[in-house]
């Protein structure tokens, strides 16, 4: 049982470090950066938001933004972590 | 300010602080192990919290008190650019999404309970991982000292401060006591007491927030009096500088100190002990990565909370010291025992984040310094005895520094801590991806950092202080105005590059790496990975 066990530990099954999925998560947790570090982009007062200027509402704007972005790279490398597992688990590393 | 005691006020600040005091004590009993006398239970809460607790745990523990007071405060002085904090704490997810499940789970393989205790692990150097260790307490003691300071203005509005003629002791008994109160609580529970805690605090902000950003808006008539009066405010000129005292827009001098500081904060907060204590306290890796969906809602609070800055103004708010401003914008606006409620959130605000930080300051202490150099073969429950005794230490030394010292004194060391704390980043999250760097290199880096970081930082002067007036300066080589700490983790990294190079050429040895890539990806039942504590021998 241990002898069988040890078979999957090492990079037995070489799965591709780069996939379109992880490109897709990646520019999903970069977009933040790249907004907010941009500061001249929303450096201004309008237009307003019920009396609010443009500067303040969008960056809050941005943390709902970030948010779903940040949901989205979960689902996405969620889904794709279970879909590695089990394809190593039908390599014969786990029941 | 000080125009008697507040007692409706107090009555209820006073309830809910009892009440978290007593769920502090019978905090010890939730969830109770069996290896009641390991450093996991008692620093870690036997790394057995859920998305949930963990949520409220970090959300507890990032957004403090002082952050609370100190935010709003910011916009209430110069305007556009104490609203950073929030791309900063927008930025900080994404980025933690990536590294910190790596790190939970190498920590979880091998029994790490501090950054430290990784580094160490990784690059096979006490030194560098010593290095860590210290880095991490100095950063944390005048953090925990500034929670103080929030709790100090809340009873400084509510007029048990004292005046400037009563005796220093009836003057911060109030305040002691607050203290000798989390200080044992700490002492008995450990980690389960501010996660108990927590639960009061966040809903206590949550609904004050909600309360705040509706109420006071339609009693001072919209946000468009609110910015109008604040304009007005910002656009008088500084008679010390001859510009203007804020702007409601940062102008485009002022882009590049509000990016610096955005991103050096945001790289910055999960190198905090305390930030990494919450983490590791957590059940899964899975916990972590949700985790980081959830926890802008904090951000979202973060950022109405910074307009109350402004409607202190339109408010007609006017204190000398800024840190004021919230706690007398609460005071004239609500109602006596909304206040008290809004009190209570700040001043329990204070004490979850204080127990968080001096067990995480414990730990490395104990960790890192007693077990590495003073007492190698020391046992768990002797590892959980020093960590209970110094968390009661760094407590001390933080009330002390409070009351001995100037409040700037504090308020420049947390500036200072920000810099430092950022110098550890290479080691760690790079460490976290790769085992290229040299641990020498590393060492190297980081010393420049510091020396770096603090002799810039000391450089600044301020209309009103002669060092230490803010945490930006020139860039140099770029000219622009930048954050300190940024620039001097820019010189860390490529001194640490550039050595990495020079010493591989050498042939430096390089330290044992007891970690395999394996480790890094592991999750709670995986091979090795109980969801129970590890086995923490001596053997490490």
């Amino acid at each position: 049982m241990p002898d069988a066990r040890e078979v999957p530990v090492g990079p037995e099954v070489r799965q591709p470090v780069v996939t379109p999925v992880r490109v897709v998560v990646a520019l999903c947790l970069v977009a933040p950066f790249v907004a907010m570090l941009w500061v001249s982009s929303y450096a201004k007062a309008d237009p307003a938001f019920i009396g609010i200027p443009f500067f303040y509402w969008y960056q809050m704007l941005w943390v709902l933004i970030s948010t779903a972005l940040t949901m989205i790279a979960y689902t996405l490398f969620q889904r794709e972590q279970r879909a590695r597992k089990a394809a190593r688990a039908e390599g014969g590393a786990r029941s | 300010m000080n125009d008697g005691v507040n007692g409706v006020a107090l009555g209820v600040f006073v309830f809910f602080f009892l009440a978290v005091t007593v769920m502090g004590f019978l905090a010890a009993r939730w969830r109770k192990a069996e290896n009641e006398h390991s450093l996991d239970e008692w620093g870690l809460g036997g790394r057995s919290f859920g998305t949930w607790v963990t949520w409220f745990l970090l959300g507890g523990d990032l957004y403090t008190a002082y952050t609370f007071v100190a935010v709003p405060a910011a916009i209430y002085a110069a305007g556009a650019a104490g609203f950073f904090a929030v791309p900063y704490t927008i930025l900080v997810y994404p980025l933690i999404f990536t590294f910190l499940p790596r790190l939970w789970s190498v920590s979880h393989k091998h029994g790490y309970v501090t950054t430290s205790d990784f580094v160490r692990g990784r690059f096979g150097s006490k030194g560098l991982s010593l290095a860590v260790a210290v880095t991490g307490i100095l950063a944390t003691m005048p953090y925990i000292a500034l929670q103080l300071v929030g709790i100090q203005a809340v009873l400084d509005v509510m007029g048990v401060g004292g005046g400037e003629d009563t005796n220093w002791f009836v003057k911060d008994l109030p305040l002691l006591i607050a203290f000798g109160v989390l200080a044992a609580y700490t002492y008995s529970s450990g980690l389960r007491a501010p996660a108990l805690i927590a639960f009061v605090k966040d809903t206590l902000i949550y609904i004050v927030i909600v309360v705040a950003i509706i109420y006071i808006p339609i009693k001072l008539g919209g946000f468009d009096d609110i910015f109008h009066a604040a304009n007005e405010k910002f656009s008088a000129t500084n008679e010390a500088t001859g510009k203007p005292v804020g702007a409601l827009v940062p102008g485009d001098a002022g882009t590049w100190t509000y990016a610096t500081l955005a991103l050096g904060s945001a790289l910055a907060l999960f190198m905090y002990p305390h930030s990494i204590t919450a983490t590791l306290s957590s059940r899964s890796r899975d916990v972590i990565r949700r985790n980081t969906t959830i926890l802008p809602l904090y951000s979202l609070m973060l950022g109405l909370l910074a307009l109350l800055g402004f409607m202190a103004i339109a408010a007609g708010v006017k204190v000398q010291n800024g840190q004021l401003a919230i706690p007398q914008l609460f005071e004239d606006m609500f109602p006596d025992w909304f206040t008290g409620v809004a009190f209570a959130a700040i001043g329990i605000g204070a004490l979850v984040p204080a127990a968080i930080m001096s067990i995480a300051a414990a730990n490395l202490f104990t960790r890192n310094i007693y077990k590495d150099f003073i007492k190698p073969d020391a046992t768990p429950e002797q590892e959980t005895k020093v960590s209970k005794l110094v968390s009661l230490l760094v407590k001390v030394g933080a009330l002390v520094f409070v009351l001995g010292m100037d409040k700037t004194v504090a308020i420049n060391f947390q500036l200072l801590g920000g810099i430092w704390i950022l110098q550890t980043m290479p080691a760690l999250v790079g460490g976290l991806f790769t085992r290229w760097f040299h641990r020498w290199a590393l060492l190297a880096g980081w010393a420049v950092g510091m020396a770096y970081g603090t002799i810039a930082a000391y450089g600044v002067a301020s209309p009103t202080q002669k060092h230490f007036g803010g945490s930006s300066d020139e860039i140099p080589g770029i000219g622009e105005i930048g954050y300190i700490g940024l620039t001097a983790f820019v010189l860390n990294v490529v001194v640490t590059v550039v050595l990495t190079v020079v010493l591989k050429a050498l042939k430096a040895p390089e330290g044992v790496d007891e970690t395999s890539p394996g480790d890094y990806t592991a999750d709670a039942g995986d091979k090795g990975v109980s969801v129970e504590l590890p086995k923490v021998g001596a053997g490490h």
